[in-house]
């Protein structure tokens, strides 16, 4: 009880770490993706291309080498980053790849006579993708979205390597002061499961509602 | 003939192909205001093809498309801004009804029928929901104003389909086999109300193999086999003496009872059509 009464302060802020690393960054990787998707379905060839090794490179090397390049490579090119941006930086363009390709998925398996309905009623492309496609490209991706976001969130535990003071750093440094590291790294680990679970709570709302009309 | 000058519609010279195949080989055809063009003909014979020229769903090769004066270059390279903006203004004066509905899943009926009014017209929405309520009405569908498209019936999905088409307030509707993915009892209400529409004096041009429609409602049956116009003419006229040998054997075929006159020619297209192509929406 000793310990958690002292551990309670710096995890909660640790939390709110964790938290704002991992939105942060699914939001921003979100955006990516979704630029990155387009440009892999409607762009030319060279955004094409470009965007095809995006996502190569970033879905096909380690999450903690990119952190790595991320924040000790860059300086080497006199971009010194502090330890949160680089973090989310790097966690961004990881999830971005990934997230790119659950909405090029999405996109894909919305039928070719919705787009043509739309078009036949004189829209252009930007709306017939917002009023018609879209709709019906999240209801498809929701799920892996769901489950990238998941991914994220405890992916975010690599930050402690490049010194973010997030759950996984506390737990490793109180551990490491107190030699309670089962206590410690289950308490984070509970921690990481609640916001997880919350996460896919709020995934299973979203899908029944857009599931609504089906 | 004036050339098309006044017409709807008035293409001439299309072609078209895809790949290897050329599927439209010079079609010409005006459609004059009011008018109902049934356009018949066995499977392949590029029907279907013509009428998604008509407002650009296919880039026509080469010919001219003219819908309600507006003419948009064909076979060019160059698609300019202002090419896409004659387009989809040719679009909204050219309706379109297809043979798979493709209402929107996520929309409720009324809000399939406002879409266009409201976000290409830019109506403002209580005014669009009126004209919607009205339309809906008019195809009996009054009651289903709040039903997703996966709560109705082929029959019911496709009057939806008419009167999101007509809340355009079109020039003219062009019907691709708008019957030919339904179940037989379901086509009557479709064609019913078709035949409401063309009573009420739209301008329609139709592809279909149902002849009893033809016949009671078509002002001009067009016949194409091949990619090109074999014979045209008032349908007592092309029914009750077809002049080329094509025409005949393809009304021998329709006359067996089959209102899939391509069943025994097309195995595959037959097959294609009775699936669901809209799972998803089912």
């Amino acid at each position: 009880m000793d310990l958690l009464a002292r551990a309670f302060p710096l995890l909660i802020d640790a939390l709110g770490m964790t938290l704002f690393l991992g939105i942060t960054s699914f939001l921003i990787g979100s955006v990516i993706g979704m630029t990155v998707a387009l440009a892999r379905l409607f762009g030319g060839p060279v955004l094409r291309a470009i965007a095809i090794g995006y996502v190569s490179i970033w879905r096909g090397t380690p999450l903690l080498i990119q952190l790595l390049l991320v924040y000790f490579g860059l300086p080497q090119f006199g971009i010194i980053l502090q330890p949160v941006p680089a973090s989310i930086i790097a966690l961004s363009l990881h999830a971005g790849a990934y997230l790119a390709e659950n909405f090029r998925a999405g996109i894909l398996s919305v039928d070719k006579g919705q787009w043509e309905a739309a078009y036949s009623l004189g829209m252009p492309f930007p709306r017939a993708f917002r009023r018609v496609a879209f709709p019906q490209a999240a209801r498809v991706a929701i799920p892996p979205v769901g489950s990238r976001f998941i991914a994220l969130m405890k992916d975010t535990s690599l930050a402690s390597v490049v010194t973010v003071v997030e759950l996984t750093a506390v737990a490793e440094s109180i551990g490491s002061s107190t030699f309670r590291y089962l206590e410690m790294f289950a308490i984070v680990a509970m921690i990481y499961w609640a916001i997880n679970s919350l996460l896919s709570l709020g995934q299973e709302v979203l899908e029944r509602r857009l599931a609504r009309a089906y | 003939m004036d050339h098309g000058a006044d017409c709807p519609v008035s293409v001439a010279g299309l072609h078209k192909r895809f790949g290897a195949l050329e599927v439209l080989k010079g079609i010409d055809l005006d459609v004059q205001r009011g008018e109902v063009v049934v356009i018949m003909g066995p499977s392949g014979s590029g029907k279907t093809t013509l009428i998604r020229c008509i407002n650009f769903l296919e880039e026509p090769d080469a010919g001219r498309v003219r819908v309600c004066g507006m003419e948009v270059p064909c076979g060019g390279k160059t698609k300019t801004r202002a090419r896409a903006r004659h387009i989809r203004e040719i679009r909204t004066r050219a309706a379109m009804v297809f043979q798979h509905f493709n209402l929107f899943p996520h929309m409720t009926a009324l809000g399939n029928v406002i879409e266009g009014p409201v976000s290409v017209r830019g109506m403002p929405k209580a005014q669009a929901e009126a004209l919607g309520e009205r339309l809906l009405a008019r195809v009996g569908l009054a009651d289903k104003r709040d039903e997703y498209p996966s709560r109705l019936s082929g029959g019911q999905k496709q009057r939806v389909a008419i009167a999101r088409a007509l809340a355009m307030e079109p020039e003219v509707v062009l019907f691709d086999e708008p019957t030919s993915s339904l179940d037989p009892e379901l086509h009557e209400e479709v064609l019913q109300t078709m035949r409401e529409l063309a009573g009420e004096g739209m301008t329609m041009v139709v592809v279909t193999h149902e002849v009893g429609f033809a016949q009671d409602v078509a002002d001009r049956i067009v016949f194409m086999a091949g990619g090109v116009v074999l014979e045209e003419g008032p349908p007592a006229e092309f029914f009750a003496n077809p002049k080329h040998d094509r025409a005949r054997s393809f009304l021998r075929l329709v006359a067996r009872g089959s209102t899939y006159a391509d069943a025994g020619a097309n195995g595959a297209a037959r097959t294609d059509a009775l699936l669901p192509a809209d799972g998803r929406q089912e």
